[in-house]
């Protein structure tokens, strides 16, 4: 699906998000701070002290972190979901100058798609976790059908893979921060055609075809 | 000039898949792991960290029950000849026992190497004294909701202590201090905190954690007979 330029206003805009990918984000994202603040007591409780009903925290952690995945699979599943399933062949598949560009770390130019290689490199580490996180998380839960040492195991990759999400998700927002005009974008969906021509040349080209 | 989907390389599902792999590695290995770091990293700052050795500290009743030392009592009652209340004083002109041994919970978390000082529930049960028809010892605590059993020869094992002292300093009162219960050979949940009485009884009554589904005998390699047939795990 490609959508015209349109002029309506003087400055000439294109579509860089559909109302499901901007609400699917936004649900994802309130979800990720929920699984976040819970996670904090639980993992740091004796820094803590006193957690007030930690069993309460721990069954929101449980069925937030069950249900994480669900936005984004239902995104993608129905007549809606167009522009996920054709963002999902972006991170999915890459070209060789992409791969260049990022083994050398970007120093090297390159005729960028909609989203850079580092942004897809982000995406699908993101996507990945959550799905470690889900099955260890799920361990963790249902603990008696695994052995103690897979348990002990468990703990140690949901730790280490929150940990990790989390760094990730901190850079993710600052780079939003930094970048006014995208961050904009990931509300309106719009972003200006000046900014796809320099930022996403690859994609300007194809989506105005 | 864009270019054709033939020259393009599945990196986003070799990425996807490889950062699974990790996970599952780490799923199947992270115990070993975790054993090697827990020594670089120790309980301190390191202990924060994923694999670091950090308790999760649990209350069932959403508080902690505050008892000075001074204040502290342990009763000792039932099938027993000589029915005693324990000061803190009591307990620590008992026999001392220190070891170092391992707490690890039910649900996969672990902290290695714990020092641990108090005294043997075998020295307190000599104390008073158990009598003939004696089964099983029921365990109360302070805060009012836990409580625990065990037999009276799971009670003789040479690591079953009744607590003071931990991780090098006075039981704190999120660890269950002044005094808690600790038992080696089993899962986190059987050593109760907050200890306040001990009951001789007939038969084992399970506790609080044990009515909510865990095994009555919580041995560490998962067994729930009452004798543990591989006593070597801690």
């Amino acid at each position: 699906m490609t959508t015209a330029p349109s002029r309506t206003h003087e400055i000439v805009r294109i579509l860089r998000f559909d109302r499901v990918q901007i609400v699917t984000h936004w649900v994802n994202a309130a979800m990720f701070a929920v699984l976040l603040v819970t996670a904090i007591p639980l993992y740091f409780g004796s820094l803590f002290g006193i957690v007030l009903h930690r069993h309460v925290v721990q069954l929101v952690h449980l069925w937030t972190g069950l249900a994480w995945p669900l936005p984004i699979l239902i995104s993608l599943a129905g007549p809606w979901g167009a522009r996920m399933r054709s963002e999902l062949r972006r991170f999915s598949r890459w070209t060789r100058e992409e791969i260049i560009w990022l083994k050398m770390l970007g120093r090297v130019p390159l005729r960028a798609d909609k989203f850079n290689p580092g942004q897809k490199l982000n995406a699908v580490f993101v996507a990945s976790t959550m799905l470690v996180l889900l099955v260890s998380g799920a361990m963790l839960q249902w603990f008696r059908y695994f052995s103690v040492s897979m348990r002990v195991g468990a703990t140690f990759v949901h730790d280490t893979f929150a940990l990790a999400v989390f760094v990730v998700v901190v850079g993710h927002i600052a780079m939003a921060l930094t970048h006014r005009e995208l961050l904009r974008s990931m509300f309106t969906g719009w972003v200006s055609e000046t900014w796809a021509k320099i930022h996403a040349p690859a994609w300007f080209e194809e989506d105005s075809r | 000039m864009t270019t054709p989907e033939a020259d393009k390389v599945n990196v986003g599902r070799r990425v996807f898949l490889g950062v699974g792999a990790l996970g599952a590695l780490g799923i199947a290995f992270g115990n070993g792991v975790q054993n090697v770091l827990g020594t670089v990293f120790g309980t301190g700052v390191g202990g924060l960290l994923p694999g670091g050795d950090r308790f999760r500290i649990y209350s069932i009743t959403g508080q902690y029950p505050v008892i000075s030392p001074k204040k502290y009592r342990l009763e000792v009652t039932g099938l027993v000849d000589n029915p005693t209340t324990f000061t803190l004083s009591d307990l620590q002109a008992l026999p001392v026992t220190s070891f170092s041994k391992t707490f690890q919970c039910v649900t996969g978390w672990k902290v290695p190497n714990v020092q641990w000082e108090g005294v043997l529930l075998s020295e307190i049960l000599k104390k008073v004294g158990v009598q003939p028809g004696a089964v099983a010892l029921t365990f109360e605590s302070y805060d009012g909701a836990d409580s625990e059993s065990l037999t009276i020869e799971q009670a003789h094992l040479p690591d079953v202590l009744v607590a003071w002292k931990m991780l090098g300093a006075p039981v704190t009162v999120e660890h269950g201090g002044p005094v808690r219960l600790y038992v080696a050979q089993m899962f986190g949940y059987k050593s109760l905190k907050w200890l306040s009485a001990i009951r001789v009884v007939n038969s084992v009554q399970p506790g609080y954690w044990e009515l909510n589904g865990y095994p009555v005998n919580g041995w560490l390699d998962g067994s729930v007979g009452p004798t543990n047939p591989n006593p070597e795990l801690t």
